[in-house]
């Protein structure tokens, strides 16, 4: 497949791979941002390949993973309103709230649809004028333009009955709450390839000199990745802490100039929790007073709805990269897929359900035993 | 806020999540599933036969080998790339008939109508079921028809319960895959499930997948004919793929499994939807597929001949069974890295991004 085999082939996964093994002269501590990385990581067992090289941390890329609990128990709320039409990307179904799911709450009749765009749930709006429509807006500035556009075209069309939830983060904020963390290990980052397409890379130009990191903005497929890392070591062996861009094909630096104007037309920096990890000041994006009336907070008259986590949740750890999710005691015992205590389970990206779903063989057998 | 206190002295905020209820995912063909089965099922049914959790039930009935097996058909839409509601209750019932070695004498048909279903679509599925009895070939020989309020149905249901008689020698069960055994699938994985993904409403993309829905027996017969006793397991990988299949009788039969993921037949058009929605095909349905497994020395000769066949054209070996690792599915990757291939708790959720 064009653009993508390619970027899988196994021969030019080896030659990087050696490259890497051959640049490294010490065991560098890199974070790839993004749970999309890790997912490819963990799938293919790249960090198996590269033990002796690079230690690969799992940073806190999961948009499931990291929306606050209260935006959850929000949700549920919403959803079981015999008015609304709850709308969500498919993985925010199974995350726990404080006290059930999503599913469970369409289980007890609540109307919760899967939709692949924010503009399905609008037209859902369309289709529908005797029900108020609200779509869970979550995720990085990867989804915040196509969120933004639902707003903006709901504005424009003057549809009443259509909302949005949001929890959206912005991914430079969180990386100088890991780097000012005082247990923080990061020696480098691979950046999301995909929130730098919308975005660019301008933005983490100063953390890299500031926190003297190499940021490195990489793709998803595995050749991506192994470029990036060999990057990011080269960066390291060399002294050097730039922003690097692997993602070519996809990322130029002032990113994609008119989906970023229609995010700031709709959007504004603003405080937000993040799961596990808690407040970062200005992570967030909120509707702008002017799309106020879209903003199902506002509608529904949810600030009431407060929801404090555990500061005792090991998910804050595994998040910030500084437990491994098979070092939690409840991993793979009392916390599964099937039963999950915390968000990073729950997401086929999150970083405690990759290593069960991927890595939980090489945990329960010695190494080699499959030879 | 209920926590959850574990012996470490660990507190998590929130509480495990055990449904109270029925959840769409119970119908999934992952560990819910099999949750209800065990749970719930099982122990109100449980019989020898019955625990056995073939695709059909055989049982000996004045020394002839009849197998039973019954299946309900709700997919939604009706009608889809490459078939219909009434030909996929021929080839579901067929298929998992076939995969206990049975050669299908009759099927009786229940049709649950629902208030408003136009004439002209009921006619075209009974037409379309019709063909496919006909092609088996095996008769409809008993059926069964109720009306339902409008809402109370998605136009119609279908459940269809197949008779059939095993082949003479034939024994081919869940629990009977042995160590040393290949892994063969008679054809390219994925069609089924993302052409019915395609064909829904509100899915912004086309795939130009056609559904593989197909009645196997022909081809399992020759593979029967020829190999008799050898062939250990047969599986259709209907919901939940080839990879929740062969979890399935990596458990029943107590050994480990190693597939390579270059091997693994995936149509272009399959591929790319699910990474367009962020699915994995190894858990995506098929209706016009098995898997095969059986003793490595016989699989190249096993190999030709479903290749000979129409429905077998795309066949390949895709991995092995070992003694290593028993109850674990592992993918060996294109990189050299390994995996594990769980089965999923429900269905798959698309990802996000």
């Amino acid at each position: 497949m064009k653009y993508l085999s390619e970027y899988r082939d196994p021969k030019v996964a080896r030659g990087l791979i050696s490259r890497i093994a051959e640049t490294a002269t010490r065991r560098w501590v890199l974070m790839e941002v993004c749970g999309g990385q890790t997912h490819t990581i963990v799938k293919q067992g790249l960090d198996e390949l590269l033990e002796n090289a690079v230690e690969m941390i799992h940073g806190p890329g999961c948009p499931v993973c990291v929306t606050p609990l209260e935006q959850i128990d929000k949700a549920l709320h919403l959803a079981s309103r015999p008015d609304v039409i709850f709308t969500s990307f498919g993985d925010m179904l199974r995350v726990p709230g404080s006290e059930c799911d999503l599913l469970q709450v369409r289980a007890r009749g609540g109307q919760v649809r899967v939709v692949y765009s924010p503009l399905d749930a609008l037209e859902l709006a369309q289709r529908n004028p005797d029900r108020q429509v609200v779509f869970f807006a979550v995720g990085f500035e990867t989804t915040a333009p196509a969120n933004a556009m639902a707003v903006w075209r709901a504005k424009e069309l003057g549809i009443r009955n259509f909302s949005v939830l949001v929890s959206h983060v912005t991914v430079p904020p969180a990386m100088v709450a890991l780097l000012e963390s005082p247990d923080n290990r990061v020696q480098g980052f691979l950046a999301a390839g995909h929130v730098c397409t919308i975005m660019g890379w301008s933005e983490y130009e100063p953390i890299a000199a500031k926190y003297r990191v190499p940021i490195i903005v990489t793709g998803f497929e595995p050749v991506d990745i192994l470029e990036g890392i060999y990057l990011a070591v080269r960066q390291l062996e060399e002294g050097r802490h730039e922003v690097e861009n692997q993602y070519v094909r996809s990322v130029r630096r002032e990113g994609t100039v008119p989906a970023r104007n229609l995010v700031e037309q709709v959007f504004q920096l603003v405080d937000r929790k993040w799961r596990g990890i808690g407040e970062i000041p200005r992570s967030g994006l909120g509707l702008r007073a002017e799309y106020a009336d879209f903003d199902a907070e506002i509608r529904f008259g949810l600030g009431a709805i407060e929801q404090e986590e555990s500061t005792e949740c090991r998910a804050g750890d595994v998040l910030r990269g500084v437990l491994k999710p098979v070092q939690c005691p409840a991993f793979g015992t009392i916390c599964t897929p099937e039963h999950p205590l915390g968000a990073p389970m729950v997401s086929s990206e999150g970083a405690c359900a990759a290593y069960y779903n991927y890595g939980r063989f090489r945990k329960a057998q010695p190494a080699g035993a499959t030879k | 806020m209920t926590s959850v206190n574990l012996a470490t002295g660990l507190v998590c905020p929130v509480p495990a999540n055990a449904p109270d209820r029925v959840q769409l995912g119970h119908g999934s063909g992952g560990k819910l599933s099999a949750a209800l089965l065990q749970e719930r099922f099982l122990p109100g049914f449980g019989n020898p036969v019955l625990a056995a959790l073939g695709d059909a039930a055989v049982m000996d009935v004045g020394g002839v080998e009849l197998a039973i097996s019954t299946d309900s058909f709700v997919v939604s839409p009706l009608e889809f790339p490459g078939g219909d509601i009434g030909s996929l209750a021929v080839h579901g019932t067929v298929n998992d008939l076939a995969m206990m070695g049975a050669r299908p004498v009759g099927l009786a048909v229940g049709y649950i109508l629902e208030e408003g279903l136009p004439f002209e679509r009921l006619d075209r599925i009974i037409a379309s079921m019709a063909a496919a009895a006909r092609a088996v070939p095996v008769p409809i020989v008993t059926g069964d028809t109720k009306v339902v309020e409008r809402g109370k149905a998605d136009g119609l249901y279908i459940n269809t319960t197949g008779l059939g008689v095993r082949l003479p020698g034939a024994t081919p069960g869940p629990d009977r895959t042995q160590v040393g055994d290949a892994i063969l699938v008679s054809g390219p994985i994925g069609r089924h499930g993302m052409a019915i993904m395609s064909a829904r409403e509100g899915m912004a993309f086309e795939t130009g997948i056609e559904s593989d829905s197909a009645a196997l027996w022909p081809l399992v017969q020759r593979l029967l004919e020829q190999f008799g006793a050898e062939v250990h397991t047969l599986r259709d990988p209907t919901r939940g793929g080839v990879a929740s299949a062969l979890n399935e009788i990596a458990a029943a039969s107590e050994v480990g499994m190693v597939l390579q993921e270059g091997a693994i037949p995936i149509p272009g058009p399959v591929a790319a939807g699910c990474e367009m929605l962020g699915l994995d095909p190894l858990y995506v349905a098929n209706e016009g597929i098995f898997l095969a497994l059986m003793p490595r020395p016989l699989a190249e000769r096993a190999l030709a001949l479903m290749r000979s066949h129409p429905l077998g054209a795309g066949a390949a070996i895709i991995g092995r069974v070992v003694e290593t690792h028993p109850r674990f599915v592992i993918l060996e990757t294109g990189l050299g890295g390994t995996r594990i291939v769980d089965t999923l708790p429900g269905d798959q959720l698309p990802r996000i991004c």
